[in-house]
């Protein structure tokens, strides 16, 4: 399945100039257990779909209050540097949304 | 009954950017809620460093005017504070006056007098060296150490202030306080945290409403929205029949542009959400509770600089034709060590930027896809000392570019399409982030306030 089958929001965004944040919303609190304690979402799981080292990976948190996940890696240019191609950050999440995992039941 | 006499403090909040607008029909409902407050975040570091080093504003000043004209008018006649933060879009010096001006032109154009509090948050690079020396500096979310250099070299170096600066406006008693660089929460928190309000609390309120109905569901960034504090929660309502706000919508604003939603890092501490609670109430509105505010240790401000790195030129062009895509990368170095050949003293790779659509254009090295696109677009991006520079090496390397025999050509007449003429762009100053850090520091009086009597027929400065 995908990240679109369990969640109404996913996006990117600048948190500050140094680092991109990942945001997705889940449908509501089952999608949210169920995709959270699956344990698909890893450090290491976002560092494979965005093709960067394990030390780039700022975080991985869920966030209870609003059935979220929040994924936060560095920018691989800083906002507005030489060679960076989205000055706000929120063209990034294009490969949360082509991810395919398997749910367990 | 009177908002003091029922412990309640309200803060309308008019619009996520000044400037960026807002129904008066709203804002008239806020109005009608008899607020303490009128306060707004006037700006943001998401447009880039350009408007932090050249000292220009990112919004437009008829909105900023229109905006600000509505709110010191209502603010004058309910006898009730208008604070404004991050004046002109990135709140140095040429921003914050900028900013005045307007204000300025308001009063006299609208016959307003009132007393006006203005607050830089320009830290003198003097300041900045002194701390470095001490080793009080650190880079906040990347690994390069600032330096003298560093220091030197930027046009323009911020803090963003906390709530201390705008508490010393308001017991000054200042009708309209407009401040340069500050912490988004600070002009929303100030007063309620003078008055005696938890600071956590009047914080995370603050935090919210800064983003005005942009946790709303439907969210805007132009529509009103009210804070409702109390001793122990703070309640959010809309101010338009259109949305609501739910818990959904305000516990998911936590994680809006921050990397961790749980510990919100600010000037003198820490907002912890690890408790917070939030509950639906009728009507759109939502409490939210349970909010700490941890002081540091050692307090630190986050500084803000931006350098003049160049100038910039570019030139848009298409391609079409299969063969050429399908070496594209081999091609496009190809092209870029025959101008290096050029310019044997620069060094293109700090010079030389292309951006490819329809390969990587979007997420550069971020990019997972390999799938072959059937055209591509090319931004050719040149850096240069100055416009002239940055001119020869774009048109270098357009017209190389344009005519160069890759191998197994068959269209001999041109390798782009361009979409204008001229083809070649020039795009003035470039400028970049230099400092981004936190400095250590127990100076209280890093902010100084100066007061300005506006009167509505002209100005006289006390």
């Amino acid at each position: 399945m995908r990240l679109t089958e369990l969640a109404s929001v996913i996006r990117s965004k600048n948190a500050g100039p140094y680092l991109l944040t990942f945001d997705v919303l889940f449908k509501n609190r089952s999608c949210f257990e169920n995709f959270k304690n699956s344990r698909l979402m890893t450090i290491e799981k976002a560092a494979e779909l965005y093709g960067t080292d394990v030390d780039d990976v700022v975080s991985v948190i869920f966030f209870d209050p609003a059935d979220a996940l929040k994924i936060t890696i560095n920018r691989p240019v800083v906002s507005g540097g030489l060679g960076d191609s989205d000055i706000y950050g929120a063209q990034q999440h294009a490969p949360l949304l082509d991810w395919q995992f398997d749910l367990p039941v | 009954m009177t908002n003091q006499k029922k412990k309640i403090f309200k803060v309308l909040s008019p619009t996520a950017i000044l400037g960026y607008g807002f129904p008066k029909d709203s804002f008239a409902r806020g109005m009608a809620e008899k607020p303490d407050l009128i306060a707004v975040d006037a700006g943001s570091a998401d447009p880039g460093p350009h408007y932090l080093g050249s000292g220009k504003s990112f919004t437009n000043k008829e909105g900023v005017k229109r905006d600000l004209t509505i709110m010191i008018e209502a603010g004058l006649k309910s006898k009730i504070p208008v604070v404004i933060g991050t004046a002109g879009g990135s709140g140095a010096s040429p921003h914050l006056e900028w900013c005045a001006n307007v204000v300025r032109e308001i009063a006299i154009e609208n016959n307003f007098s009132f007393k006006l509090g203005l607050i830089p948050g320009d830290i003198h690079p003097v300041i900045i060296k002194t701390a470095l020396n001490k080793n009080r500096i650190s880079p906040l979310d990347h690994k390069t150490p600032l330096t003298r250099e560093t220091i030197e070299n930027s046009t323009h170096i911020v803090a963003q202030m906390g709530v201390e600066p705008f508490i010393e406006a308001h017991k000054n008693q200042c009708d309209v306080i407009l401040a340069g660089r500050a912490y988004d929460p600070s002009p929303f928190a100030a007063l309620p945290v003078m008055k005696g309000y938890d600071k956590g609390l009047a914080l995370h309120m603050g935090k919210i409403l800064e983003c005005a109905a942009i946790a709303a569901t439907p969210g805007s960034g132009s529509d009103c929205a009210l804070g409702i504090l109390e001793k122990d929660c703070f309640i959010l309502k809309p101010l338009s029949s259109e949305r609501k706000f739910t818990r959904m919508s305000v516990s998911a604003h936590s994680l809006y542009e921050k990397a961790d939603p749980y510990h919100l890092h600010g000037p003198g501490g820490m907002l912890n959400l690890e408790q917070c609670v939030f509950t639906q109430l009728e009507d759109g509105m939502v409490k939210v509770e349970g909010t700490i505010f941890e002081p540091s240790e050692v307090p630190t401000l986050k500084l803000e600089g931006a350098s003049l790195d160049g100038y910039r030129t570019v030139s848009i062009a298409g391609i079409r034709d299969s063969l050429m895509i399908d070496t594209i990368d081999e091609i496009l170095l190809d092209v870029k060590n025959r101008v290096q050949s050029f310019f044997p003293e620069i060094d293109m790779h700090k010079k030389l930027h292309l951006c490819i659509y329809g390969a990587n254009g979007v997420m550069g090295v971020l990019e997972p896809e390999i799938q072959k696109a059937h055209e591509l677009g090319i931004v050719i991006e040149a850096l240069g000392d100055s416009q002239d520079e940055a001119d020869t090496i774009c048109s270098l390397f357009r017209s190389t570019l344009l005519h160069y025999g890759y191998e197994g050509r068959i269209a001999t007449a041109g390798n782009l399409a361009f979409p204008f003429s001229p083809s070649d762009i020039p795009a003035g100053e470039v400028y970049r982030f230099s400092i981004y850090h936190l400095m250590e520091t127990t100076d209280e009086d890093l902010f100084p306030l100066i007061y300005e009597a506006i009167k509505g027929a002209g100005n006289e400065t006390d």
